[in-house]
């Protein structure tokens, strides 16, 4: 860090507030509407200071829902959103960890041919193959499940190409060690390759769980039940409804909840992230 | 314990380079075994041959009586120690040492016996709880030879094991591993492209060439009488002499004698004196100072000849034609520019085929 003189250190410092301000601002907006009544935010005399209704709110909003739209209580679209993201994160990481294994440890015919296919699922998003990914889901009848939800989002390209890429940093000697140590290919991935790639993986979970805690049109699409839906539509379908006043409070309240698993995450996760995205040593 | 003997083995990669063109070697019981060549001569490969972690194309290895062709790394009883350590950077020294013996399903208590016993000897016993990268280049090739030899095996091979560490370093270990390996008498098989690390630990030197050996043998006759001329060049610093006979200049110094057939002359630097005489049967040459270079106890003095040699340098480490080296007493010191004249005595020629490839003297 080069160190800057009094004036244009102030300077920046102005500068890195009003960005923060620019970020927080909405969000504390959101808590503060959570937090009043109703009928206060529908008449547009909402306080900037939050309102004393904060435990009624949290608490209808978790455990009983918005008694207009969905009725549909906010803890278990958390905890549809949170096995769905937790699925996967962790699905996306064992599957393409293996197969980077695979392809970088074995030598087996059509190895690059199979590495080529996987690299070109990266043209081949969900929003590209969403019709016959929904049919063959369908026909598994696995509409309105967690594996409906989440099998379709796991294969990987991403991942896999991550770990190839630090597999291929690993020194060969290693395996020879294990090698000589009695390690089969087995062993050798479960004491030594794993171990190593600790960091790496925090740092994948940590994006692809965000990835998956805020995926949208797939689980609009394949949930229908309103038990089964994730708490990213569920703030959708809140906001929408035929003949009442929209129940604000609540879907701030939901919309401050959906944001909190994501920043528990990257607070808990964070060292190990940074590590995994920065450390150079083997 | 054991031999370990290697009959006509051939390595050649799918792609058809033949990296081990038919190599034999037998390592007795208990020696010490050193493979020394430049590099790209094929020495790492057969070493992996040996450890099983190449395939061998032809010819067999025999490891303590078992042909071990087919047989895996793990059960050819052998402990291999590599050029960067390749200890596993997650676990503890301890775990280091101890994870091959637990793969075999050792019990934990005679575990700790062994790993305890070989941290004494290395002594790292007070850092088996530190991981690798807390460890410094030094204690880390212990913990290396500590993996080694917790396995007691039949066979320890090392991969150049010392190339990572800085010269003061490379002595200290160099004695270590020579002390270690005679009190343990396993026989060993070490790889390196140091001519002086080769001679210092070698009961039995295999210098190697092209995918194949060039001469074996006992690390002073190999110094004494080389084989060939890469193998006169490759052992010994500074490397020796090789001039061709054809030149007038030496031809008429040499007639009359058997040496007159000998199409390549070499004279290792310490052989000259600066001298007007010439010896009988010997020879002496007139050179040009280029350049000295005084270490203390010796000076290496670089001169060239009047005459321009037709050799041309066939080896990597070859002086260039027309140059010779000169180690004389650090005491003295010719002058850049001044003329001198060298001489070597009979006894100390040594006479090549004029391909290189035959020593003629005894």
């Amino acid at each position: 860090m080069v160190e800057e003189e009094g004036f244009r250190r102030y300077i920046a410092h102005v500068i890195l507030w009003i960005g923060i301000a620019i970020v927080a601002f909405p969000v504390y907006l959101a808590f503060v509407a959570s937090t009043q009544d109703n009928a206060v935010i529908a008449n547009g005399q909402m306080s900037l200071l939050p309102g004393g209704h904060f435990f009624q709110t949290y608490y209808q909003t978790i455990f009983v829902g918005t008694s207009g739209s969905t009725r549909e209580p906010v803890g278990n679209m958390m905890l549809n959103s949170l096995v769905m993201a937790l699925l996967i994160a962790l699905g996306k990481i064992a599957i393409s960890i293996i197969s980077a294994y695979a392809i970088v440890y074995f030598r087996f015919p059509f190895r690059m041919s199979i590495f080529w296919l996987i690299f070109i699922t990266l043209m081949l998003p969900v929003e590209v193959r969403i019709y016959p990914t929904y049919k063959i889901v369908a026909d598994l009848h696995m509409l309105d499940s967690y594996a409906g939800l989440s099998l379709p989002l796991i294969a990987s390209a991403t991942a896999t190409l991550l770990f190839r890429q630090f597999f291929m940093t690993v020194p060969d000697e290693l395996l020879e060690a294990s090698r000589i140590d009695g390690a089969g290919p087995f062993r050798f991935f479960w004491d030594t390759l794993l171990p190593l790639s600790r960091t790496n993986m925090a740092a994948l979970f940590v994006i692809l769980f965000i990835l998956g805690w805020n995926q949208y049109l797939w689980p609009l699409l394949i949930t229908t039940r309103d038990d089964m839906q994730t708490i990213q539509i569920g703030i959708r379908k809140m906001i929408t409804t035929t003949d009442a006043l929209t129940e604000w409070p609540i879907v701030m309240a939901t919309a401050v909840l959906a944001m909190l698993p994501p920043v528990f995450v990257v607070v808990v996760m964070q060292k190990l992230f940074v590590r995994g995205l920065v450390e150079t040593e083997k | 314990m054991a031999n370990v003997t290697l009959r006509s083995v051939r390595k050649t990669y799918p792609g058809g380079f033949e990296a081990i063109k038919g190599v034999d070697v037998d390592v007795g019981d208990g020696q010490f075994c050193v493979l020394v060549g430049p590099s790209g001569c094929g020495k790492s490969t057969l070493l992996r041959m040996v450890a099983g972690l190449e395939t061998v194309t032809g010819g067999e290895i025999d490891i303590g009586g078992r042909i071990v062709n087919g047989v895996e790394p793990a059960d050819r009883d052998i402990a291999m120690v590599f050029q960067n350590y390749a200890l596993y950077p997650h676990m503890s020294v301890y775990n280091n040492m101890a994870y091959g013996l637990r793969n075999r399903g050792m019990a934990e208590a005679e575990i700790r016996t062994r790993v305890d016993e070989a941290a004494r000897i290395l002594e790292l016993t007070s850092m088996l709880e530190r991981k690798p990268r807390q460890l410094s280049g030094g204690q880390r090739q212990r913990v290396a030879m500590g993996r080694a030899i917790v396995r007691q095996p039949k066979v320890f091979l090392f991969d150049e094991p010392l190339s990572n560490l800085d010269a003061k370093l490379r002595i200290a270990m160099r004695v270590e591993i020579r002390k270690l390996q005679r009190r343990l008498n396993t026989t060993s098989i070490y790889v390196t492209h140091d001519q002086l690390e080769a001679m210092t630990l070698a009961d039995i030197l295999v210098v190697m060439n092209g995918g194949q050996v060039e001469q074996v043998g006992n690390p002073l006759d190999i110094y004494e009488k080389p084989a060939t001329t890469f193998v006169a060049s490759f052992i010994g610093a500074p490397p020796m002499n090789l001039m061709s006979t054809r030149p007038e200049e030496i031809r008429s110094q040499l007639a009359g004698s058997n040496a007159a057939d000998a199409g390549i002359v070499g004279i290792r630097p310490e052989d000259f004196v600066i001298t007007d005489e010439t010896p009988a049967g010997g020879v002496a040459l007139p050179l040009t100072v280029e350049a000295i270079e005084r270490v203390g106890a010796e000076t290496f003095v670089y001169g060239s000849r009047e005459q321009e040699d037709q050799r041309v340098a066939a080896t990597p480490g070859e002086l260039p034609p027309g140059e010779v080296i000169v180690r004389i007493p650090g005491t003295q010191a010719p002058a850049i520019g001044a003329r001198i004249r060298v001489a070597a005595v009979r006894a100390k020629l040594h006479l090549f085929s004029d391909d290189g490839r035959t020593r003629l003297n005894g």
